[in-house]
């Protein structure tokens, strides 16, 4: 299935964005533990602050959203994330 | 939890960063000889990283002029502009300046970093939007901070990702201000400002250029990137600093902007802090009136960039792509990096060691800053020793080990 194709699968719901985001983090992840909607980004996972930004671009571009940097700090976990962009999404 | 327990692990990276031998965020400088030669913990040294790219520091007309204002107008302002008054030097410089630019207005400021707190974080507001690119010094970051405009981030000198994400926005009703760098100050790359200038116009957004580190160093006559492109129009705000070509400190936000005034009663940064002692207004004057007087600062400036740049191409270096003041030496490893900046500072040459996150993608950089002041002779050492350490180092391979292996 291409990019296009899971895109229009999964941006619909807020647990298809959530699966598409743990598996942009997969590269991230520490240990054995799994990704789950409580997982703290800036914790729980490898990634520094820069890295932190780039994936937040690298989902507007995979959602076709804009993710303001002014909301990045009251994002804490994959769950929330995946919160902000499905209201983005769907205007809520 | 202490104070400073949420620093563990800056400490952690400075302390290993430290573990070269020196810490190259605490360079101490004895005594400064010329614009291009310090002593350094008791050994002359060449500087090859202090962005001083007209070598004005010690130019005799510039250091008259400060002497004559601190006699004339006292060490300091002792205050702001708003509240204390401005002197007529700082109108006097804001003219200069302005007419420099073929530009209306000009508001000076007490740094360059505080030039784009205050512009960026007052120009949009509530339900605006500032749309930065990802590289953007630390000073647009934090007046993205300091401001309350929305904030999206585009892909570094990237004009369809730019457009892209300025689609993405185009039925919000706020103002959109794209803000980008002439030369970018890590990697030495500029911006395709044409490009920028045609996607900002499409959407009509503003656009905000910083020529840090291009004034004095790009286009005909200095005035920077925006010059050298032919879009001086088609600019709507210009930032820049004192502190590099300049040779002093200060910043500055050029417009033709009809309300553009209003700025000096709204702008924070420039109303809450102390303005330029009238020493330094005296000096940057004195710097602007030379470069617009010999343009041939920057032919000998760019004669040394080519002297340089082609030196540590053909030892072997992996340089920033594109041609500049600022030269960039990649290494992968910051260990390495480290060692190699603290084996330089030994042999006598100065450069900057810049690590993540400073630096774009995780690469460590030596950067170097060319001078119009370098001698060929200086320049040649500079070369020589770089290439010496990066040998020693196994940085870069012994030349005709790399014709052997390439035939």
């Amino acid at each position: 299935m291409g990019t296009a194709a899971i895109q229009s699968s999964l941006a619909l719901t807020r647990d298809g964005i959530f699966v598409e985001i743990a598996r942009l983090l997969e590269r991230f992840r520490a240990g054995e533990s799994a990704i789950t909607s409580e997982t703290v980004i800036a914790e729980d996972l490898t990634m520094d602050s820069l890295q932190v930004m780039d994936l937040m671009m690298e989902l507007e571009d995979r959602f076709d959203v804009s993710i303001p940097l002014n909301l990045v700090p009251e994002i804490a976990t994959v769950g929330q994330l995946a919160d902000t962009i499905y209201a983005s999404k769907t205007g809520a | 939890m202490g104070l400073f327990d949420r620093f563990k692990t800056i400490r952690e990276v400075h302390g290993a960063v430290k573990a070269c031998g020196a810490d190259p965020f605490g360079v101490k400088m004895d005594r400064i000889v010329s614009a291009t030669e310090a002593v350094i913990e008791g050994r002359p040294t060449i500087l090859c990283g202090s962005n001083n790219y007209l070598g004005l520091t010690f130019d005799a007309d510039c250091v008259g002029a400060a002497q004559r204002a601190t006699q004339e107008f006292g060490t300091g302002t002792t205050g702001s502009r708003i509240a204390n008054g401005s002197y007529s030097c700082h109108k006097s410089l804001e003219i200069d300046l302005a007419d420099f630019y073929g530009k209306k207005h000009c508001m000076v400021f007490t740094t360059g970093y505080q030039a784009n707190l205050g512009a960026i974080s007052t120009l949009v507001g509530p339900g605006d939007f500032v749309i930065i690119d990802a590289d953007s010094h630390a000073s647009i970051y934090d007046a993205c901070k300091l401001g309350s405009a929305t904030v999206i981030r585009f892909r570094h000198n990237d004009p369809v990702d730019l457009d892209k994400r300025l689609q993405r926005i185009a039925n919000e009703p706020g103002n959109k201000l794209v803000v980008v760098e002439g030369i970018y100050s890590m990697l030495g790359d500029h911006a395709p400002l044409k490009e920028f200038v045609a996607v900002k116009k499409k959407h009509g957004a503003y656009l905000l250029v910083d020529e840090a580190h291009s004034m004095g160093v790009m286009g005909k006559t200095g005035r920077g990137l925006l010059e050298q492109e032919g879009v001086d129009a088609d600019v709507d705000f210009v930032t820049g600093t004192f502190s590099k070509s300049m040779g002093a400190i200060g910043g500055f936000l050029v417009s033709d902007h009809p309300d553009f005034e209003i700025l000096r009663v709204a702008c924070r940064p420039y109303m809450f802090t102390a303005s330029m002692p009238p020493s330094l207004v005296a000096s940057v004057r004195a710097s602007l009136a030379k470069l617009r007087a010999h343009p041939e600062l920057m032919v000998r400036l760019w004669r040394n960039v080519d002297t340089l740049y082609h030196g540590l191409e053909a030892a072997g270096f992996k340089l920033g792509r594109q041609k500049g003041p600022v030269v960039a030496l990649h290494i992968n490893d910051p260990a390495l990096a480290a060692r190699a900046w603290h084996g330089l500072l030994q042999y006598g040459v100065y450069v900057n060691l810049a690590l993540p996150p400073a630096t774009p993608s995780g690469t460590a950089l030596l950067r170097c800053s060319v001078c119009a002041a370098h001698t060929t002779e200086q320049l040649q050492r500079v070369t020589d020793v770089i290439t010496k350490v990066g040998l020693e180092l196994g940085i870069i391979r012994d030349v005709s080990v790399r014709i052997a292996a390439a035939e």
